[in-house]
């Protein structure tokens, strides 16, 4: 890629990295050049090597082999403190955050400046009032991080990458957690940052984040450097086949529904958690066969909660609900058994906690919780051979690769793990299936699998509870959109009138005041 | 009336007395454990500071040199511990357990080996031990009424290691909440990747702490046998250890709380001891047997978690692996 012309030297230079974990080639031969005062993005799958190639950049491990330039200078960096010394700095994808300590306590530490900490926070309090100033990054310095919203602790982030004097910005799937109106906050900060000349370095696998602030792109794939472009000149399809290394159908073929008969019914749902917090409140809808309902919201609005009440694993505290004629009652023992025998099948969210035993075959996962159905002899006795032959002929319906039934469920890729648990989760031709977050961690081509296997699903006459936090996945594949916001359904979109911006909106919880009000009555009864 | 309010007095003398090594011990505790590092050792790294204590003393005829003898002991065996559990990241409360079996088996055998007296030391004679401290005037301030008698009985007439221990606290505290290392060292208990993440070692910090912890729990290991004591008995820390990182958890990890509570379970055994023998009214004789059990009976509620919501340090017990 030409350097502009310039004289200034290029931010960035990495020239033939190279990284390996055990048999795992992470890095293979990769090279990139940032020019400064660029916004960089670097898109690819899970497992492409983005976030290896950045670790290795912010000192997290070293290269094998390779070099690296920082504006112009050969470099090593053998840990963090050599790269902030650089002029490097990092948002993490999982903030880098002391919980229970304050803003302030959080910019300064590790370079404090003095032992004494009364004088650091001083300082730290002038530089930090400094920069809000100049990049119109607003945060109260004396706020205890964990009492934030996700968007400001991520802005902590960013203030303390500044606070250290970084020139050069690494933020590592920044928008994952925030809500559209959080990410276009973001966005602003960011071009701001571009006008004061910072370069930055935005790892992202969402194609739609690129084209909207990126100046360059390079695409990774299986470890590899495939493309340097300029985001001028390319387009979302050129890039998801680059990152995919084929023709990527990005947008779902999606008929019409045809719902028929209610199958769940839910009434006044409500959750208290033992910390006496309200995690649900009132939830009340109906789902029918043959349609695929999504849950818009932020994670951790009560999305994960509901998902677990309604699959047995929490006893609801309150209200009820149905699936078919079988009846959930407050406080009836939790019974996630009982559920699937009503016919309830579960695609949990968090696929190595609830959904697989990593160190398990792929034919003992995949009969998880189903060890004592008919096809297993009634469950007393285990019979390996038949396990593999079904897992292997589901495997194959299923396109899970490898196809080796024996194999260690660790040593799936995410996308093929998934496709284990949906495949264990559909076979049972239940009549509900509740599914969360079915692509998180899953690359492109598995994405467009999962997506047609939930239609086919739906067109059987299944009914589809739908939680995800990729807008974009709940907007293609839901026939109605309910969105959570703080434990409350606060709206209802038909897939026609659903869009962003409206969406979006109802996620941040913008106009639902009266409902909050209601709340209070709820959460006593 | 005047000899119950002796009586008080002796026995507030007394709790400080007994509350000494607790303290200093809880304060250990503090160090370790905000690092993030669970230290259940802290009952073999003080037995064993006990014996070297008495050891070095016995052998060079210096109270000093026995107790610095005992620091460095302790400091080596919180390596250990940190080898094992940082290094190595090993299980803390194993690596723990270990070094509380080497301390328990080891003085015993040493002593044997060394004294040829049961696993004792021989006993200290007074410039071996450290001496109890008479305030200038106690005497003659003694005879005025409640203030001056305060003075004589409880401030004046202990030991230094006794202030040490009181110190350690405010050391402590400042050491927490005022200086950078502080600011360090509550960070990697709770979130070690945020300090690594800033350029900071977490197995430097942490190493650090158990240094700290080390020096603490070698002063109160030398205070038992050098000090309160007069020479080494086999398993004299009887769970000291234990009731101190009781106390530290009742004191939910801060410096004051951990005091009050070494204090509560250094009076218990105070009373215990000043009840010996006495007729009380309507119980007759005091149930001494009772009140010696009390502070252990305390202590296994306090720490199965009983009272009140203990906030462990977030990242405690979890060695620090750096994700992929």
């Amino acid at each position: 890629m030409a350097n502009g012309g310039s004289g200034s030297p290029l931010a960035i230079e990495l020239s033939d990295i190279n990284k390996s974990f055990g048999d795992v080639h992470a890095n293979r031969n990769v090279n990139l050049t940032v020019v400064p005062g660029h916004i960089h993005g670097i898109i690819g799958e899970n497992g492409a090597g983005k976030s290896t190639l950045v670790s290795i950049l912010y000192g997290f491990y070293g290269a094998d082999s390779g070099t690296i330039r920082i504006n112009g200078e050969p470099t090593t960096i053998r840990n963090s403190a050599d790269a902030i010394g650089k002029g490097i700095g990092m948002v993490h994808q999982h903030f880098m955050l002391v919980p229970n300590f304050t803003v302030l306590e959080n910019v300064m530490l590790g370079h404090e400046g003095s032992l004494s900490v009364e004088t650091s926070a001083r300082k730290a309090r002038e530089a930090l009032n400094k920069l809000s100033q100049d990049f119109g990054l607003a945060v109260d310095p004396d706020m205890i991080v964990e009492d934030l919203p996700v968007g400001l602790q991520q802005r902590v982030e960013i203030l303390k990458a500044l606070f250290r004097g970084a020139e050069i910005l690494i933020l590592d799937e920044p928008t994952g957690v925030l809500t559209p109106l959080e990410t276009e906050q973001l966005f602003d900060i960011l071009r701001a940052l571009r006008e004061q000349g910072v370069t930055i370095l935005l790892i992202t696998h969402k194609l739609k984040e690129i084209m909207a602030i990126t100046d360059d792109v390079s695409v990774m794939r299986g470890g590899e450097m495939v493309a340097h472009l300029q985001t001028a000149d390319t387009s979302p399809a050129k890039l998801a086949e680059l990152m995919v290394g084929r023709k990527v159908l990005l947008e779902v073929d999606h008929t019409p529904a045809r719902p028929g008969a209610p199958v769940l019914d839910v009434q006044d749902l409500c959750l208290t958690d033992t910390a006496g917090i309200d995690q649900l409140k009132q939830i009340s809808m109906t789902l029918r066969e043959g349609e695929i309902v999504g849950i818009a919201g932020v994670s951790g609005n009560g999305q994960s909660e509901l998902l677990d009440v309604l699959s047995g694993i929490i006893a609801p505290t309150g209200g009820r609900f149905a699936v078919g004629t079988n009846e959930v009652t407050a406080n009836a023992t939790s019974n996630p058994a009982e559920l699937r025998d009503f016919g309830v099948a579960h695609v949990p969210e968090d696929r190595h906690k609830c959904g697989i035993v990593l160190p398990f075959s792929a034919a003992e996962s995949m009969i998880l919780g189903y060890s004592g159905s008919d096809e297993q002899d009634g469950g007393w006795w285990l019979s390996p051979s038949r396990l593999e032959e079904s897992c292997a002929s589901r495997m194959k319906e299923f396109d899970i690769r490898p196809p080796i039934p024996k194999l260690q469920s660790a040593n799936f890729s995410g996308g093929n793990q998934q496709k284990i648990v949906l495949a264990r989760e559909i076979s049972t031709q239940p009549k509900l299936l509740l599914v969360g977050q079915p692509t998180r961690g899953v690359d492109i081509g598995a994405i467009e699998f999962i997506h047609k296997q939930l239609i086919a699903l739906r067109n059987e006459g299944c009914a589809i509870l739908l939680v995800s936090v990729e807008l974009d996945e709940i907007m293609s594949l839901s026939d109605r959109i309910l969105v959570m916001n703080n434990g409350h359904i606060v709206g209802e979109l038909a897939r026609e009138d659903a869009d962003e911006t409206a969406l979006g909106l109802m996620m941040a919880g913008i106009g639902v005041d009266e409902k909050d009000s209601r709340s209070v009555t709820g959460a006593t009864s | 009336m005047a000899d119950l309010w002796l009586q008080f007095l002796l026995t507030i003398d007394a709790t400080l007395r007994v509350a000494t090594p607790l303290i200093l011990c809880a304060m250990a505790g503090i160090f370790s454990e905000k690092s993030g590092v669970i230290d259940i050792s802290l009952e073999g790294k003080m037995l064993m500071s006990a014996f070297v204590a008495a050891a070095v003393a016995t052998l060079t005829s210096s109270a000093i040199a026995g107790m610095f003898a005992a620091i460095g002991v302790a400091i080596m065996l919180g390596l250990l511990h940190g080898l094992a559990s940082i290094t190595l990241r090993g299980n803390q409360v194993i690596s723990g357990l270990a070094i509380n079996i080497l301390a328990s088996g080891l003085t015993v055998t040493v002593g044997i080996a060394m004294f040829q007296q049961g696993g004792q030391t021989p006993s200290l004679a007074r410039a071996e031990r450290f001496r109890p401290i008479e305030l200038p005037f106690a005497e003659q301030l003694g005879g005025i009424p409640i203030i001056g008698t305060i003075y004589r009985e409880v401030i004046s007439g202990h030991n230094i290691l006794v202030w040490i221990a009181l110190g350690a606290v405010l050391f402590t505290a400042f050491m927490l909440t005022r200086t950078r290392f502080g600011l360090r060292l509550r960070a990697v208990g709770e979130k070690p990747e945020a300090l690594d993440s800033a350029g900071v070692s977490v197995a430097r910090t942490r190493y650090l702490a158990l240094i700290i912890a080390g020096v603490l729990c070698g002063m109160a290991g030398a205070y038992l046998s050098t000090a309160h004591g007069s020479g080494f008995v086999r398993e004299m820390t009887a769970g000291k250890g234990y009731i101190a990182l009781a106390a530290m958890i009742f004191g939910k990890w801060q410096p004051r709380g951990a005091l009050l509570a070494c204090l509560l379970f250094g009076f218990l055994e105070a009373v215990a001891s000043r009840l010996q023998g006495v007729e009380l009214p309507l119980i007759g004789q005091a149930p001494v047997d009772l009140i010696l059990a009390l502070p252990y009976l305390l202590t296994v509620i306090l720490l199965a978690g009983f009272v009140g919501k203990a906030m462990p340090p977030r990242a405690i017990g979890e060695p620090y692996i750096k994700e992929r």
